[in-house]
Order: structure tokens, then C-alpha cells, then sequence
């Protein structure tokens, strides 16, 4: 005891002791953000929590008498199912191909944002910005039926071309149909992707370019050394929120394919399990299994490439 | 320290808008309420051509007073139906006064206790003079659990034109190998559904039956003691069918994305020779001819008659649907419930419903309507199907059944039947145990 109480007291001794207008402005802070906190922590919270409750227990809703605890039992049997690897396999493959086009589309749109002439400036972003503002439901049945062999245009129009004809059933089988749901996620999303790079475009600053241009740099030179070094931070941002969002990939898939001919995803499959199947714990199992996933890729994104979403530019080091 | 005084003075003014609004929002609420507290039952109702609103508010009428129907819609799939009534009855919502349910998961509510006993009476005027198959799709344990509404089943409707070519006698009964051999020999497509869906558990079901067997044996029993139909010699006849027409692509290019609807396409194209579907195919190519979308021609081409056999020797299964009238457990009007239930399925109410909205009555008597047999010439083949159709298997745990025969007989092209009714037996088996995703 006596050897850690000077340590504690050289570390409360460290502290700034809080003026009056200080504890006042942490006072205000917490009458300000405490009901939106405590809110959060209600409706989040909670629901994660009851999941990971729900998924120790084998319990369907339909028979609720027969609730039974059998611990990790539900994980078990997931992470022994080919369904559940094959579902975990085609989300990591939707969520791969579609952040990494979407990255580089994205910002070859975040260029032609920011050196748009000023006369069409705003007619450029609002054009682009079009495919983000149409709900993911509306978008997923607007090429669904773009590709469908009964009522489709697809098929007519790119005949031309080898391996498409008029029989061609693109949600038939697995291939065809990720291309056309990464299709619909690729266009539906690549805005959002390009306006985050743009606000990191837009940060760096004009001198180090003309420096560089100065010092004989090529445009491609410019590029890659000192424009994306400078906005990594808007890159890493850009990367880990897509990849989030394109991990919880649900309606395109939903109103598409429905998970058939091996189009399933994770949140379908969770969805499909609690929801469809009412087996509430297998169902809470998947979920949890969901989150960690996402947690995972939050944490990776965060300590392995040193993402700072607390700092604007240059928040990666 | 005294507040200052316009600061006291909005407050006050703040608090008499409060008072009025609260007053003008009682009054406004008892404007909202019925006259004299008429209790209000809710109807939940499967989306349709409004009749079934019509029906509530004329029973409404009908009432004096004793009642007021009001409809609540559910959304537009059989399954998101039964996903959103299961959780309302499970969390014991008291606002499940009337359901619209589809046969198959009625099972799966009425073994937990979801649904109100019906009362000897209404169980008795529910039976007399309803069709075989719609009381056989209302009932478990024996018991009639839920009031026959309506009643549907599956056609086999052709193209006169190509029948003629081929030389077939539609008046006699006709089997699968007969109208596979047609759309072989004439270069034509059937109208059946291979999609990932409901539908193709629906055909399973029907060829199955009609070859003399059943999908599970024990439907009745709990998850981990039922016994699997699939791998017999029914299963396996009803498998080569599926995988006959898939394999020879007999079903056209759209087959494994082909459910009823996108089958009524193919049929009013060049292709069509032969569908399996329900009758609202009938008013829906009217519709399209009205509209000029189709050729005249088309409809006096159409020619229906009662399900494909499996043998010739033995009659037809065909596929059972419609909706049953249930009343929640949880309901605090069960009496009023079931009153208004019997106005609603009274067989002049079944019948209009079928002349307004094309769908059958369950209802015997409602066939003979001079109006019926007018706009839906047929109706005494619906009728006579309606006495042979077979429900599908009566299970509290039909979804997970349905499910595992969509993913394991789709796409229609890859059923074997040496493997694929004996691997599905297994996969069901398993998921009932809880053993597998599915």
C-alpha cells in the first residue's frame, strides 16, 4: 500500500486542477451530449447485449417453453455449417471488389469535382451525387429488372457481346449474379465514396503541387506523391466506412436474388434465421458473429493503419 | 430573485397553448371514436383488389352497431405476412382480432396456442357444404382451428392450338409424360415454376401427392421425430419430372427465376403450350388483351382443364391455397370475432368476392351464382380440383421444410432424382434438429 500511494498521488498531482469555467463547460457538455448518450446506450446497448443473451439459448419464438440454455452451442453449429463460410466468403468478396472500384472510380469522380470549370461545378457534383440519394431498395429493383430475362434490356442491348444472348438468366447462378448486386452497390455508392475523397482533395494544399511542379514533377509524380500522400487520411475514412456499409450488404441482395443460387450474404442469413426461421438464439448467434465481424474490420482499420477519425487531415501517420 | 416579467408572462401563454391543444386533442380523439363504443375489431388482411374492405364494411352494416370491422393491410408475400402475424401473436398483441392466414403456417399458430378455439357452432357452419380441400387446409389435430375464406388451386391450362397439333384429348385426363412429350416434340416451353420460392415446393407437393406419397409421413410429430416422404418411390418420380423438364430446358431459359407470374408470361408468348397456375391468370390475360398488350386471339386459344397426373391411373393432387379466417389468442373480442367472421365467409360474400376479385370461394353453394359462372367460365373445374387438392404438409415447422425443398430442388435443371430427394430428406432432417443452418 505505501509504495503505491505516492504514485497515485504524484499521478492526481499531475492532473490540471479545473478552473470554475472549465467544469462549467464539461457541465454544459454533459447536459448537452448526456441524453443523446444515454439514448444511444438504450437503443443500442441493449439490443446487443439481449443478442448476445438470446444467442446462448436455443430458443425459437414459436415455442417458447422450450427456451434451453446451451451455452456457445448456436456458434457451434454455425461455424461448422458450409451455409455459414460460404455466406462469410461472398460478403468478403462483395465487400473487396466493391470498395477497391469504388476507390478508384471514386476518386477519378473526386477529381472531376474539384477541377470542374466553376460554371458547371455544381451540375457535376449534383450529377453525380444522383445514384446516392436513391434509396437501396429502389436501386436494387431498378436493376433487377434491367437484368431479368422476362423483362430486361440488358440482354438486347449488349447481345454484341460474347456470352451474352437473349437466354442468358443472370440470376441464375452465383457469378453473374454478385456481378450485376456489385454493379448495383458499385453505382449506388461510389458518390459517397467520392465526396469523402474530395473533401480530403480539397484540404491539400495548392502550394505543394506547383512546388513540386516547380521542382519538374510529373503529373503522375504529383499524384502519387504528394496529392494522395497528403489526403491518406480522407483515403483511410473513405475505406473503413464503405467497407463497414458494404459489409452489412442486405437489400440488393434481398430484392435481387433472395440469397439463391449462392448470392447469400451474412446479414441475409441472420435475417433469414431469426426473422424468417423465428429461431431467435441461432438467429442472435449469427448476428453476434456479424458484429465481431464488423468490429474486426473496425479495429483493423484503426490500429493497423492508424486511422484518426478524430483528426481531419492528416490523421494518418 | 423574481423572474422577470415577459419571461413570466410567456410561460403563462405557453401553458394556455398547451391546454388547448391538449382539449382540442381529447375532442379531436372523441370525434375519432365510434359512436357509443362500438368495439372496433381489426382485420388483417392479405393485399387483394379491395374486397376484402368491402366485405368488413358491409358485415359492419350488417352488424347494427354490434361491431365496427376495420382492415389493417399485410404486406404483399405470403411469408412477410405470416413473419409479421407470428411476432404480433407471439408478443401477444390484443389488437389480433380477424387474420387472413395462408393454409400452410396455421400449424406453426396454432400449436403454441396462438389462435382462439373456434366454437362448436361456427365450426359447424363452417363445414357444412365447404369444399374437401379448404377444410382439410384450416384444420390440425383434427380440429378446425381457423374459418375456410377462400380457396384456390392450381389449373393446368393449354394452348388450344398446340394441343390440336399434337393430337392430344384434353377431355381426358393428362399426365406429366404427355405434356412433357408435347413440348419436346413441338418445340414448346411449359409454364411451370422453378424459382427459389414458394412455388416450387407448391409443385413438389402436387406431384408427390399425386404419385401416391407425401413429403413428410408424420407431420404431426415434434421437430426431431418427423419422417421424411422425400426418398421414396414418389419422391423419386416427382424429382424426375422437375429434373426432366429443367435438364431439357422444357421450362425455357428463365426457369430457375420463373415463378407464377413470370410462367403466365411465358405462356401468352410464342412458346407457351402448357401451365400449371392459378386461376388469376384468367382475368390477368383479360386484362392484358383489354389493354391491347395481347392479341385477341390469345383468349379464345386458352383452354383449361384439371391438374396433370403422375400415373393415369391415379387422380390428380392439386395444389391447395386460399385464406382462412383465425382469431388471436390474445384478441379481447374473441365472440365478436368469430360473429363477424361468420358474416364475412357467408357464401354470398365468397361469392362476390370471387366475381370482384377472381379469387374461389371455399363455399360449395357460391359456385352456383349466375355471375360466377359467367365471368369465370372455370369455375366447375376450380370447383372439382378444389374436392381432389391436397394441402401441403401440415407442420408447425413448415417454413423450415418449405425452405430446404426451395434450396435443394432449385435450380429445377440440377435435381437427380437417385440423389436429390434422399439429400434433402437428410438436410431437413438435420435442420429440424437444429443441427444445421439453413
Amino acid at each position: 500500500m505505501s509504495t503505491t500511494a505516492p504514485a497515485t498521488r504524484s499521478r492526481r498531482a499531475d492532473r490540471p486542477v479545473k478552473s470554475e469555467r472549465t467544469k462549467a463547460q464539461a457541465r454544459l457538455g454533459w447536459l448537452l451530449a448526456g441524453p443523446a448518450f444515454f439514448i444511444m446506450v438504450a437503443v443500442i446497448f441493449y439490443p446487443v447485449v439481449q443478442a448476445v443473451w438470446d444467442s446462448l439459448f436455443s430458443y425459437r419464438l414459436t415455442a417458447p417453453s422450450e427456451r434451453e440454455f446451451i451455452g456457445l452451442g448456436n456458434y457451434g453449429t454455425i461455424l461448422t455449417d458450409q451455409v455459414f463460410w460460404s455466406a462469410l466468403g461472398v460478403t468478403a468478396l462483395v465487400t473487396v471488389v466493391t470498395v477497391a472500384v469504388e476507390l478508384v472510380l471514386g476518386f477519378i469522380l473526386a477529381l472531376i469535382m474539384h477541377k470542374a470549370i466553376k460554371s458547371t461545378r455544381g451540375l457535376v457534383r449534383t450529377a453525380i451525387l444522383v445514384p446516392y440519394g436513391i434509396i437501396t431498395v429502389v436501386s436494387a429493383y431498378a436493376w433487377y429488372y434491367m437484368f431479368s430475362i422476362d423483362s430486361g434490356y440488358i440482354n438486347n442491348w449488349f447481345a454484341w457481346l460474347p456470352g451474352i444472348d437473349s437466354d442468358l438468366n443472370w440470376f441464375a447462378q452465383s457469378p453473374t449474379a454478385l456481378i450485376v448486386i456489385m454493379l448495383s452497390e458499385i453505382w449506388k455508392t461510389t458518390p459517397f465514396i467520392s465526396l469523402l475523397l474530395l473533401a480530403g482533395l480539397a484540404q491539400v494544399p495548392d502550394d505543394l503541387s506547383e512546388a513540386a511542379s516547380v521542382d519538374g514533377a510529373t503529373w503522375w509524380q504529383r499524384l502519387t506523391r504528394v496529392i494522395l500522400p497528403n489526403m491518406k487520411a480522407a483515403i483511410m475514412v473513405a475505406t473503413l466506412f464503405r467497407a463497414l456499409d458494404a459489409f452489412r450488404i442486405f437489400d440488393s441482395v434481398f430484392i435481387m436474388t433472395n440469397g439463391a443460387y449462392g448470392t447469400e450474404v451474412l446479414s441475409l442469413l441472420a435475417y433469414r434465421t431469426s426473422i424468417g426461421r423465428l429461431e431467435i438464439g441461432l438467429g442472435s448467434a449469427v448476428s453476434v458473429i456479424l458484429f465481431l465481424c464488423v468490429g474486426l474490420i473496425a479495429f483493423a482499420a484503426v490500429k493497423i493503419f492508424k486511422v484518426d477519425l478524430a483528426r481531419g487531415q492528416g490523421g494518418a501517420k | 430573485m423574481r423572474e422577470p416579467h415577459h419571461r413570466r408572462g410567456r410561460r403563462r401563454h405557453t401553458r394556455r397553448v398547451a391546454g388547448v391543444v391538449l382539449t382540442v386533442g381529447a375532442l379531436a380523439l372523441a370525434g375519432c371514436a365510434p359512436a357509443e363504443d362500438t368495439p372496433v375489431l381489426t382485420w388483417y388482411t392479405n393485399p387483394d383488389d379491395g374486397g376484402q374492405a368491402a366485405i368488413a364494411e358491409a358485415c359492419t352494416q350488417e352488424a347494427g352497431g354490434a361491431y365496427r370491422i376495420e382492415t389493417s393491410l399485410l404486406p404483399n408475400e405470403a411469408s412477410a405476412q405470416r413473419e409479421q402475424l407470428t411476432r404480433r401473436l407471439a408478443a401477444g398483441d390484443t389488437s389480433m382480432d380477424i387474420m387472413s392466414l395462408d393454409p400452410p403456417f396455421i400449424p406453426e399458430l396454432a400449436e403454441p396456442g396462438f389462435l382462439a378455439p373456434v366454437p362448436d357452432d361456427v365450426q359447424q357452419q363452417a363445414s357444412e357444404g365447404t369444399l374437401e380441400g379448404a377444410l382439410a387446409g384450416a384444420t390440425w389435430k383434427d380440429t378446425l382451428v381457423t374459418v375456410p375464406f377462400w380457396a384456390n388451386t392450381q389449373l393446368l391450362w393449354y394452348r388450344k392450338s398446340v394441343v390440336e397439333e399434337a393430337g392430344l384429348n384434353m377431355d381426358e385426363p393428362v399426365t406429366w409424360e404427355q405434356i412433357i412429350e408435347v413440348a419436346r416434340t413441338q418445340d414448346k416451353e411449359l409454364g411451370v415454376q422453378g424459382a427459389r420460392a414458394e412455388s416450387i415446393t407448391v409443385w413438389l407437393n402436387a406431384l408427390i401427392e399425386s404419385a401416391g406419397g407425401q413429403i413428410l409421413e408424420n407431420p404431426e410429430a415434434p421437430a426431431d421425430e418427423v419422417k421424411l416422404g422425400l426418398d421414396t418411390d414418389a419422391g423419386r418420380a416427382a424429382a424426375e419430372v422437375i429434373g426432366t423438364i429443367g435438364k431439357e430446358r422444357l421450362g425455357g431459359p428463365g426457369l430457375p427465376t420463373q415463378a407464377e407470374n413470370e410462367a403466365m408470361l411465358l405462356f401468352q408468348g410464342d412458346k407457351g403450350s402448357f401451365m400449371v397456375n392459378w386461376p388469376f391468370v384468367w382475368p390477368a390475360t383479360n386484362a392484358s388483351v383489354e389493354e391491347g398488350a395481347l392479341p385477341e386471339s390469345l383468349i379464345e386459344d386458352i383452354g383449361w382443364t384439371t391438374y396433370p397426373r403422375m400415373n393415369a391411373d391415379d387422380p390428380a393432387a392439386p395444389p391447395l391455397g386460399g385464406i382462412n379466417l383465425g382469431v388471436g389468442a390474445s384478441s379481447e373480442h374473441h365472440e365478436l370475432a368469430f360473429d363477424a367472421i361468420q358474416c364475412i365467409t357467408t357464401p354470398e360474400h365468397q361469392a362476390e368476392y370471387f366475381v370482384t376479385n377472381g379469387n374461389p370461394p371455399a363455399h360449395e353453394e357460391a359456385y352456383a351464382d349466375p355471375q360466377v359462372e359467367e365471368d369465370f367460365p372455370m369455375a366447375p373445374v376450380i370447383r372439382e380440383s378444389l374436392d381432389l387438392a391436397k394441402p401441403r404438409p401440415q407442420t408447425p415447422y413448415y417454413n423450415e421444410v418449405s425452405t430446404a425443398i426451395q434450396q435443394r430442388f432449385t435450380p429445377p435443371s440440377g435435381v437427380d432424382p437417385n440423389t436429390t430427394p434422399a439429400q434433402t430428406g437428410q438436410f431437413i432432417t438435420e435442420v429440424l434438429r437444429g443441427e444445421a443452418l439453413l
